[in-house]
């Protein structure tokens, strides 16, 4: 079982499940939901936050909260 | 026009229409379209966060409607998840508020429409008339995306309208459906099918209501939580239905290539840095060194406007009360306009671009070590220049916790007002002889000082992030919007409503005390004050002009001693003995409570010096000044440190106790600001001068 924060740049991978129930509704409300597709376009320069690209826009989360996230590797 | 000007006339009809949207759909923009330059700031009531009202009409013939807009938090969805969200939603739900919207106007980013969508459907489930927006309809199209405008009318239930409102186009359109439109023609979903629990008579508002209440009342619960989520999914699920039938997707996305290129160098981990640098270098330069240009016209006209007035009005109380408190007081409010204007200006160049989502995205993992979020470095950063804007500033940060330490340790980054004073003080400990070069001891205790507050604002800020409860959850889950050329006007209307708001809030309560001080200074305790005048008055007709001039200066400097000032300033020295100052620092310390940089001119005052350009005068008259205690010098090494450490952890503005107090809406925090500063000052310069003496 991956999460999120495991993702290399560049790297795709497709939603699953959240972990945490909280912070879960705010991801889905911005278009984080199982099943859709997720790339890690970068980290920032410190190595958090990350950048992926979901619903074809460009979402900013940290380490911690990219944790929550359960994914699939393609 | 009276009807325009006076929305309550009973005489017309007035509409109120909420503008309702994600953040950077550019609802801003349409709302700029809407109303021009006709626009109010003000309040929700019992928040902190900006109420944008503006006024438009609609003709039909020979009668028309006047319209009232409302610019609401950028929200992603009706369960708030920050104060600014929960303003939007309370606003929808109250149909006895005031705000309560006849029209909802729903803004919707075309070339991200999916997750528009989820807020869009929300509002539908209303059941009041919404109009929707499909704005930035031009950049979708660039983008290859192709969206069926009347077949999404028709899916939704709802009147929809393309426009592209930075270039103005489709706003007469908008217009007409906003006249016509009736109540959506359907429910998106159904109440029921979110549980079991729900009767056929819950309406979706009362649905949601009753959750925020839950939350208020620490009533969370899973079963709550999950209501959400089923809520969030269900909407999706009919949304990816509605997309694939009404959106066609043709060709590259170009402007969001375009926008990962432009990423690739902003976010670098080594160039980007390097740029941040440059655009801080840039901003800073421009704070600091462009506005004295105009703060020194604006500082001109009130002087010449004093004189003036003192030559045309027969002296005495009035002249004294027009000149010395009200227009002093004015010309103190009116100089920061320049430095605000410009700040806002660059804040706002910043936020439209996109560019400042990505300060705070790289930023973000150094400021949470301290308690603050990626979104303070800017406040801290415009500190430097002032303290008033910078504080305005923070509204960016939705975290209440972190934009309340942002406010709170702002005050403690060096300002421009403090320069003069560590300009005085370091003359006085460096001879001249060691003050050439490009590194010299002078810009290095300079450094040192910058530093110390800076240093100071993290620790205060450290120590903050474990006192104080945080009410809601620290998360960094934020849209990077898109690059897009920022627009002249939405940056005009920015700087315009910001200076409004300071002149207008922050500036009655600095001429208010401005007013006070020049009372308190004007006017002593018993005779001595009266006769200070009679004692001079033969030396004043004998003398002439050069001589009459240092008369004058002697007056007023025995004037301010006798004052009320001058009286407290000898009822504190007891108390500011251990820092090594004495009752005419007092007086200074005093003044500088309107604003720090009066320091070097009631310095000026009480040496007689008269000129208070001339601070070589001032410095030789300090530096001879002896100690009766010691039989030393006064202004000593220990003495002069003490006393820059004082003004640089000291809370001596009451414009930032002003902008304080407003953007926290509670005497509480400006009163914790100003207690903690002047703890800090005052244990800070007796530690300097109990080990430098």
């Amino acid at each position: 079982m991956k999460t999120l924060a495991e993702l290399k740049p560049g790297e795709h991978a497709r939603i699953v499940s959240f972990t945490d129930e909280e912070l879960s509704l705010k991801l889905l409300e911005m278009g984080c939901l199982p099943g859709e597709e997720v790339i890690l376009k970068k980290n920032a320069p410190l190595g958090c936050p990350m950048a992926i690209e979901v619903a074809g826009y460009l979402l900013s989360l940290r380490k911690a909260e990219a944790a929550t996230v359960i994914v699939d590797f393609d | 026009m009276t009807n325009f000007s006076h929305p309550n006339n009973s005489q017309t009809s007035l509409k109120t229409i909420a503008l309702v949207g994600n953040p950077n759909s550019g609802k801003s923009t349409l709302f700029n379209s809407l109303t021009g330059l006709n626009q109010k700031t003000g309040n929700f009531p019992g928040v902190t966060v900006d109420k944008k009202s503006g006024f438009f009409r609609i003709t039909k013939g020979e009668s028309f409607t006047s319209y009232r807009v409302i610019d609401l938090p950028g929200t992603y969805s009706l369960y708030p998840k920050s104060l600014d969200e929960k303003v939007t939603s309370e606003v929808l739900f109250d149909n006895k508020g005031i705000d309560f919207p006849d029209v909802i106007v729903a803004v919707a980013d075309s070339t991200n429409l999916k997750r528009n969508l989820l807020l869009i459907s929300q509002l539908i489930d209303l059941q009041l008339p919404v109009v929707l927006v499909l704005n930035m309809a031009d950049e979708a199209l660039k983008n290859g995306v192709i969206i069926n405008e009347e077949k999404l009318s028709e899916e939704l239930g709802i009147p929809v309208v393309q426009v592209n409102s930075r270039k103005n186009e489709g706003i007469n359109q908008l217009k007409e459906k906003i006249a016509s439109v009736q109540n959506p023609i359907k429910k998106f979903i159904d109440v029921k099918q979110l549980s079991s629990d729900f009767s056929e008579s819950i309406s979706y508002s009362d649905h949601i209501k009753m959750q925020i209440d839950a939350e208020n009342n620490k009533l969370i619960e899973k079963r709550i939580l999950k209501i959400e989520a089923r809520d969030t999914l269900l909407r999706y699920d009919k949304i990816k239905g509605i997309i694939t039938s009404c959106v066609r997707y043709e060709g590259k996305a170009k402007v969001i290539e375009r926008s990962d290129t432009i990423d690739k160098v902003i976010t670098h981990p080594f160039l980007g840095l390097l740029i941040f640098l440059g655009v801080l270098f840039i901003v800073f330069q421009s704070i600091f060194f462009i506005a004295e240009y105009p703060m020194t016209w604006i500082e001109d006209l009130f002087a010449w406007m004093g004189s003036s007035v003192s030559g045309i009005l027969p002296d005495g109380f009035f002249n004294d009360l027009l000149v010395k408190g009200i227009l002093a007081g004015l010309s103190g409010v009116v100089v920061f306009v320049p430095q605000i204007a410009l700040l806002f200006g660059f804040i706002s160049l910043l936020e439209d671009s996109g560019y400042m989502a990505r300060v705070s995205f790289m930023m973000d993992k150094l400021m949470r070590q301290v308690g603050l979020n990626g979104r303070s470095v800017i406040p801290l950063i415009s500190g430097v220049a002032c303290a008033v804007p910078a504080i305005m500033g923070t509204r960016t940060i939705s975290n209440a916790k972190e934009r309340i330490i942002t406010i709170m340790i702002t005050p403690l980054m060096s300002c421009s007002a403090r320069l003069p004073v560590y300009t005085l003080l370091i003359s006085l400990l460096v001879p001249d002889s060691e003050g050439d070069g490009f590194f010299n001891k002078k810009g290095l205790y300079l450094f040192i000082m910058y530093m110390l507050g800076f240093v100071m604002a993290l620790l205060v800020a450290l120590v903050m992030k474990f006192i104080l409860k945080a009410k809601e959850r620290s998360f960094f889950i934020m849209e990077l919007p898109i690059y897009r050329m920022p627009q002249v006007r939405t940056v005009g209307i920015t700087m315009y409503n910001k200076v409004k708001v300071f002149l207008f809030d922050a500036g009655k309560i600095i001429i208010a005390v401005s007013i006070v001080l020049w009372l308190l200074s004007s006017y002593g305790p018993g005779d001595t004050f009266k006769n200070i005048e009679t004692k001079y008055s033969e030396q004043l007709k004998t003398s002439d002009d050069a001589g009459k001039k240092e008369v004058e200066t002697l007056i007023a400097s025995e004037k301010l001693e006798a004052s009320y000032v001058g009286w407290i300033g000898r009822k504190i020295e007891p108390a500011i003995r251990p820092l090594g100052f004495d009752w005419k620092i007092g007086i200074s310390l005093i003044t500088s409570l309107a604003a720090r940089e009066v320091f070097v001119g009631t310095m000026a005052t009480i040496y007689s010096s008269g000129d208070e350009e001339n601070t070589m005068k001032i410095r030789d008259k300090m530096k001879m000044e002896i100690n009766p205690d010691t039989g030393k010098k006064r202004y000593d090494e220990a003495v002069c440190w003490s006393l820059m450490i004082f003004y640089a952890f000291a809370m001596q503005c009451m414009s930032t106790l002003a902008v304080t107090y407003r953007e926290t809406k509670s005497y509480k925090w400006a009163s914790i600001q100003f207690a903690y500063m002047s703890v800090l000052a005052y244990v800070g310069s007796w530690v300097t001068y109990s080990m430098l003496s």
